[in-house]
């Protein structure tokens, strides 16, 4: 029997490897085969590139509706006589505009009255055919309070407003094919002449399809009373909300309920939330495509778990500890994620930067969400390889070598 | 002094029933021995390797190496052991295809901690050691069987282990790079790293200083000494 030999603990340092010989690693073991971490990067770069693109797209629309309300303002407010509650038409008062210029903090009022008389291009035309234009007398201010532009010709004024001219929104213009003043159109039974064509108004669109006539030939031809349909109101910004409370009740004190207040703004703003939800939609999509990329992640990495067991059982040999092991595998897969990640967000911002350019929309794309993207992306990976880099590092040196 | 490699009633058993492939070891290896582990395949040598290279732990018994009981330590510590006290040499070589011989035998020293302009300087060096000083920048597969296996030296010594496993190490090779990796397995041991070669074949054994026959997982013969098992 022999002699136990002394047990000394040997002082001994403790396998190490250094952090960027890890980064080495990772990457070693995509490069050893390029197509294949390209295939699986793929698969991240679509799911990242769907919702960069959605993202970027949105933020670009948003940001092109915000300008826009940036130049149309939030500050118009129209009241529309509604239908009483026996289901009446009601017009206003005559004097609605100037009881709502009394009210405080209101800047400026205008009005329109809708007329029961319909517009053709010709005393030929189908009658049948009025092209859904409306017949309107217009205050002479109404272009200052809607923020309205004439494209070619000249406003009503006093003058003309007592013949028979007429100025087309941009809307009614197309459609009875006027393009420029001096066109003669059959307005209630007799030729207007036009006299001027608007720009579309981007928050009166119910104006974009109006003829409009002064206040005193309609008084004569059409037995207009004075008595408006719609008052439009500007106020600061501030104000809105007071001033909103208050419409109803100055113009109609009696019957405040049978005035319509809204907020054109509102109703852009309304729209663009609608698109919004296919927002939603999209980025769910985005997410799903995203995670069947995390799958070919896991995937790709569970096979070049299996396929490099003979390398695991070498480096074991040669020293690493299981969490070396552990570490290589999942920086291969997290490297192989952010690849796709990257990748796809470039891909996501020449999306966006394509459909702003073709939209005429100012290219955003909220840093916030590559930042986000890029994340889950990593997160994605780590979870993906998490698994097989586990199976790695269980892997028996000797099993391993044998194989 | 103490031996390098000390294994007493060592056993390794494997499944259930089990199947003894290592069946009560006894033997040491003092430092600066030339020793060779020979058997016919299925003697359990193999076994015997991955013991003393603590790639594997007895189910019963003592193993001592490099001073250390193995069943004490854990995976770290053995991993700490592999990667400064012992190299080993496979029959297979086990070289990446991808990278060049230099990159390979650097690689002898990743679990060190080594820098990496440091790995590559002593990487040069090994080769030069083992005749390859002209191949640093040759793939494994633009080398010939000897000189991967060369390579494969210099990668176990690059750290300058006491401990020099190599199993079947001229297995895959013609006689004449079997006779050139055989003198400088020699030359190492004789600059004083402990050499273990374990093979089947008895001819290559017999050039060897200390013969340790296995069979059944068992020692049935030491030529240094009468068998003690």
């Amino acid at each position: 029997m022999t002699t136990l030999p002394t047990v000394t603990r040997a002082v001994r340092p403790r396998s190490r490897l250094r952090g960027r010989d890890v980064i080495a690693l990772g990457t070693a073991g995509l490069r050893a085969r390029p197509t294949r971490a390209l295939l699986s990067a793929l698969g991240i770069a679509i799911g990242m590139a769907a919702m960069i693109a959605v993202v970027g797209v949105s933020a670009s629309s948003q940001a092109r509706l915000n300008d826009q309300l940036a130049e149309l303002g939030t500050n118009l407010l129209t009241s529309t006589a509604g239908t009483s509650l026996t289901g009446e038409q009601t017009v206003l008062p005559p004097d609605a505009v100037d009881k709502v210029r009394l009210v405080p903090e209101v800047e400026s009022a205008s009005s329109t009255a809708a007329l029961q008389v319909s517009v053709y291009r010709s005393i030929l035309s189908d009658p049948a055919a009025t092209g859904g234009i409306a017949t309107m007398v217009a205050d002479e201010n109404l272009l200052d309070v809607v923020y309205g532009a004439i494209r070619t010709g000249t406003w009503l004024n006093h003058a003309t407003s007592q013949y028979p001219a007429v100025v087309l929104g941009n809307t009614a213009a197309e459609r009875l094919g006027v393009v420029e003043p001096g066109t003669q159109i059959w307005l209630g039974g007799q030729y207007f002449t036009v006299i001027a064509i608007l720009d579309s108004i981007a928050l009166a669109p119910e104006l974009d399809t109006a003829a409009f006539i002064g206040s005193d030939i309609a008084n004569q031809k059409f037995g207009y009373e004075g008595n408006p349909t719609t008052v439009y109101e500007r106020s600061s910004d501030e104000a809105v909300d007071r001033v909103r409370s208050l419409l109803a009740p100055t113009i109609s004190p009696q019957s405040p309920n049978d005035i319509d207040v809204s907020r054109p703004s509102d109703a852009l703003a309304a729209k663009n939330a609608a698109n919004q939800a296919f927002t939603g939609l999209f980025l769910g999509l985005g997410s799903i495509a995203l995670l069947v990329g995390g799958i070919g992640v896991a995937n790709t990495m569970i096979v070049s778990v299996l396929e490099r067991r003979k390398e695991i059982g070498l480096r074991r040999a040669l020293g690493a500890t299981r969490p070396h092991i552990l570490v290589q595998f999942l920086t291969e897969a997290v490297l192989l994620s952010a690849l796709g990640g990257v990748f796809g967000s470039i891909l996501g911002m020449i999306a966006t930067a394509t459909l702003a350019a073709i939209n005429g929309w100012p290219f955003t794309l909220p840093f916030l969400a590559i930042v986000v993207g890029v994340g889950a992306a990593l997160v994605i990976g780590g979870l993906a390889g998490f698994l097989p880099a586990i199976r790695a590092a269980r892997t028996p040196p000797t099993a391993a070598l044998n194989s | 002094m103490n031996p390098i490699v000390f294994l007493e009633d060592v056993e390794r058993s494997y499944g259930e029933p089990p199947v003894l492939a290592c069946a009560g070891v006894t033997f040491s290896i003092q430092q600066g021995e030339f020793v060779a582990i020979v058997g016919p395949s299925g003697s359990g040598k193999s076994t015997l390797m991955n013991l003393i290279g603590t790639l594997d732990r007895p189910t019963a018994g003592r193993a001592f190496i490099g001073g250390s009981d193995v069943a004490a330590m854990n995976d770290r510590d053995r991993s700490a052991l592999r990667a400064y006290e012992i190299g080993f040499v496979f029959q297979h070589f086990h070289l990446a295809d991808g990278v060049t011989a230099l990159e390979n035998v650097a690689d002898g020293l990743l679990y060190s901690g080594t820098a990496r302009s440091e790995r590559r300087r002593l990487a040069k060096i090994a080769l030069e050691r083992v005749g390859l000083g002209g191949r640093t920048g040759h793939r494994p597969n633009q080398l010939s069987g000897g000189e991967r296996q060369r390579v494969a030296i210099a990668r176990a010594v690059v750290g300058d282990p006491p401990l020099l496993l190599a199993d079947e190490p001229t297995g895959n090779l013609d006689s004449v790079s079997g006779a050139t990796v055989v003198e400088l397995l020699s030359e190492l041991n004789r600059r004083g790293t402990t050499v273990v070669v374990i093979t089947h074949d008895n001819e290559l054994a017999a050039r060897l200083p200390r013969r340790i026959a296995i069979r059944d997982g068992k020692v049935v013969g030491d030529s240094s000494k009468a068998a003690t098992a």
